[in-house]
């Protein structure tokens, strides 16, 4: 990575740090399965955009930012919200469109923001994310708050208007912005070697002045490595980095999508490189973490998800009136 | 059965338009988003995977082979914008926007230049383009997929915009749009895809411009599109037995709009409920309300009522979706309201 100042190589994450990264991919996991498990139950009626398999990607790049950071997200972000700390019970009754979800259940699944998080919302529109980090970037730099915005999009996302347009402002106007590209492969139906120019999202960096690095989005550590750095360099006002995760979805583009456009091979061939798999394999290795204590924490996680069930069960569906509240500040 | 007694769904009605087209005409192409699905796996024979999010056009690149059928990156100001460029140079592309809502990364190619070039042109160019749009809530995907925005389109000069009420109009309509030498926004409501009814076998037009009176009646003219036509139809139903004989006109085109058609079912019950499940300001019940008050004023025996969806986007959560769209007890109540 051409950083521009040589600066402290990024310590490895301890033992502690780990774990938590494994909590982290493994409450996004369960959150995700339980999704899923509702629908197919018919407790819950709906679809979603749901990032299992992609867990690293989120539990890494958020363990590198502080609390108070921004993340702009897009339509398959529950695992982006969960990483930053947004309360599964909110995001489930959100889900369940109930009053007390994150956005009063007027958002649903595409639309789950906490502004109180750093969380600037799951976008339904492809792309829409990457500027108004820009923005949230440009505030971080006028406020003087040291602060720093990370945007995720897709592999797809690469493709449209606004990445262009964001990289480049945020290159010109030199914003403590990470672009954190999640490359699953696939934009909806169509492969990422079909619709992108160029061998890699990461490329595209050099066209806009700023470090373009890629990592192994299945490998927590090394995402989380390599955000770090991103994250050190923009935050210390070196400007904005493109930071590309190699990563895959298990599921197809959104809970329904039976996913024709793919083999069972293929899907097979990622799944074995699953990062919950490749942590545990490393705790267990380097950390002497044993299999008693993964389980307890998946264990853990799916109590998390038993309340978070519980609460949006018992929660209030909105009352109509609640159809033109909050649609603006104020409005004569 | 019959081949006047087949039945076959809004999906399968636009599809058979496309494909008819595509066969009649090689200039036709058409180009969007997963339109196939599984680009450049035709050797592994996964391509073709989805004909589109809302699986309109499965098998049309089988047929037709991918250089008629093109997948585009996620580019919609380039690939509507490569519409525009193939239009007015001779082809006769059909453009999808997945959902209408995505207008807002691409509207420049429709707006300033597939609508004004005839006109900017002094006449000598013309732009033969199809744009096929998703509108309307009721799935449960909230506000950044639900809206109607046909009234956008509608707004400018030199777009025509259709708006299908079932799978014959959509099929007679898009076949029209198709073969029409101006750009023409053809957006069909989502919950209107899996509905069936019967289409004729052959290809035919539905002419661009022509409302329907679908009910007849002589106290109440109500006025939907889309969606709203159901409504409007089901409000009849029930206003039968509050003693309303009610007329229900489905616009079908809202540019150019059937005027006489709305004025002359107005002038004769002199009463009038427009029901439009976009945003009530600047919208479509707001510029057909405003026809009939400029030129039925003198035949109307009260106010015209609106029944539209609220100042407001459209909600996640079921029971308040619900609650935006027009109901037929919504519309039944503003009707008694004229009586
Ligand atoms: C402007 C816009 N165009 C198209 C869509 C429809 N759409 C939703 S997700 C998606 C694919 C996005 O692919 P990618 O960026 O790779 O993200 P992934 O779904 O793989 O996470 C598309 C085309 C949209 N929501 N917004
Ligand atoms: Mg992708």
């Amino acid at each position: 990575m051409s950083m521009a100042k040589a600066r402290q190589p990024s310590p490895q994450p301890s033992r502690k740090q780990l774990l938590e990264f494994y909590e982290s991919m493994a409450l996004i996991r369960a959150f995700e399965e339980r999704f899923v498990a509702l629908v197919t139950q018919g407790k819950l009626v709906g679809t979603g955009h749901l990032c299992v398999g992609q867990e690293a990607v989120a539990a890494g790049v958020c363990g590198a930012l502080e609390e108070d950071d921004y993340v702009t997200s897009t339509h398959r972000g529950h695992g982006h919200c969960l990483a930053k700390g947004v309360d599964p019970n909110e995001m489930m009754a959100e889900l369940f469109g109930k009053t007390t979800g994150t956005s009063k259940g007027k958002g649903g699944s595409m639309h789950i923001a906490d502004f109180r998080k750093g969380m600037l919302g799951a976008n339904g529109i492809v792309g829409a994310g990457m500027p108004i980090a820009c923005g949230a970037g440009l505030t971080a730099k006028l406020t003087k708050s040291g602060r720093v915005a990370v945007s995720f999009f897709g592999d797809g996302a690469a493709n449209i208007g606004s990445f262009h347009e964001a990289l480049n402002l945020a290159s010109v106007w030199n914003l403590p912005v990470v672009f954190v590209c999640e490359n699953n492969r696939y934009g909806e139906a169509t492969p990422v070697e079909y619709a992108l120019a160029a061998d890699h999202v990461a490329d595209r960096a050099v066209a806009y002045r700023m470090p373009g690095v890629i990592a192994d989005g299945q490998d927590v550590v090394d995402v989380y490595a390599k955000a770090r750095e991103a994250v050190d360099h923009a935050r210390a006002g070196e400007g904005p980095v493109l930071l590309e995760c190699e990563t895959y979805r298990y599921y197809g583009h959104f809970l329904g999508d039976a996913a024709g456009y793919r083999t069972a091979e293929e899907v097979e061939s990622f799944r074995s490189r699953d990062c919950l798999i490749l942590l545990a394999e490393r705790l267990r290795r380097d950390h002497e973490v044993g299999e008693n204590q993964l389980d307890g924490i998946r264990a853990e996680m799916e109590a998390r998800l038993d309340e978070a069930f519980a609460f949006a069960e018992a929660s209030d569906d909105p009352a109509l009136d609640e159809l033109t509240t909050d649609v603006y500040v104020s409005y004569p | 059965m019959t081949a006047e007694e087949r039945v076959i769904t809004t999906r399968e009605a636009i599809n058979e338009a496309i494909r008819d087209e595509m066969r009649r005409d090689s200039s036709v192409i058409l180009l969007g988003e997963d339109v196939a699905g599984g680009a450049g796996r035709e050797a592994e024979g996964l391509a073709d995977a989805w004909g589109g999010a809302f699986a309109e056009y499965k098998g049309l690149q089988t047929e037709f082979g991918s250089e008629r059928v093109l997948d585009t990156p996620i580019s919609e100001i380039g690939y509507l914008g490569a519409a525009v460029g193939a239009a007015a140079t001779g082809l006769r592309p059909v453009a999808e926007l997945m959902f209408v809502d995505f207008i807002g990364v691409c509207l420049d190619p429709m707006m300033n230049q597939a609508a004004f070039l005839r006109f900017m042109s002094g006449g000598r160019a013309k732009v033969p383009l199809t744009l096929i749009t998703h509108i309307g809530a009721g799935i449960g995907m909230a506000a950044q997929h639900s809206k109607m925005l046909y009234s956008f389109f509608t707004h400018i000069p030199g777009l025509k915009v259709v708006v299908p009420s079932s799978a014959y109009y959509a099929k007679g309509l898009l076949t029209a749009a198709i073969r029409d030498d101006d750009p023409v926004v053809f957006c069909i409501h989502k919950l209107l895809l899996g509905k069936q009814q019967h289409v004729p076998d052959e290809a035919y037009e539905f002419p661009i411009g022509q409302a329907r009176i679908a009910r007849e009646g002589n106290d109440l003219t109500l006025i939907g599109a889309a969606l709203t036509t159901a409504t409007c139809m089901e409000a009849a139903e029930v206003l039968v037995a509050d003693g309303v004989d009610s007329e229900v006109i489905d616009l079908l085109s809202l540019s150019p709009l059937d005027e006489e058609t709305v004025l002359a079912s107005v002038r004769r019950t002199g009463r009038v409920v427009v029901v439009d499940e976009g945003f009530p300001r600047c919208g479509l019940a707001t510029d057909v309300a405003s026809l009939v008050a400029d030129k039925a004023f003198d035949h109307l025996d009260g106010p015209v009522k609106k029944v539209t969806a609220p100042h407001a986007p459209v909600p996640f959560s079921r029971s308040l979706e619900t609650a935006f769209m027009p109901s037929a007890t919504d519309v039944r109540e503003v009707a008694l309201q004229l009586f």
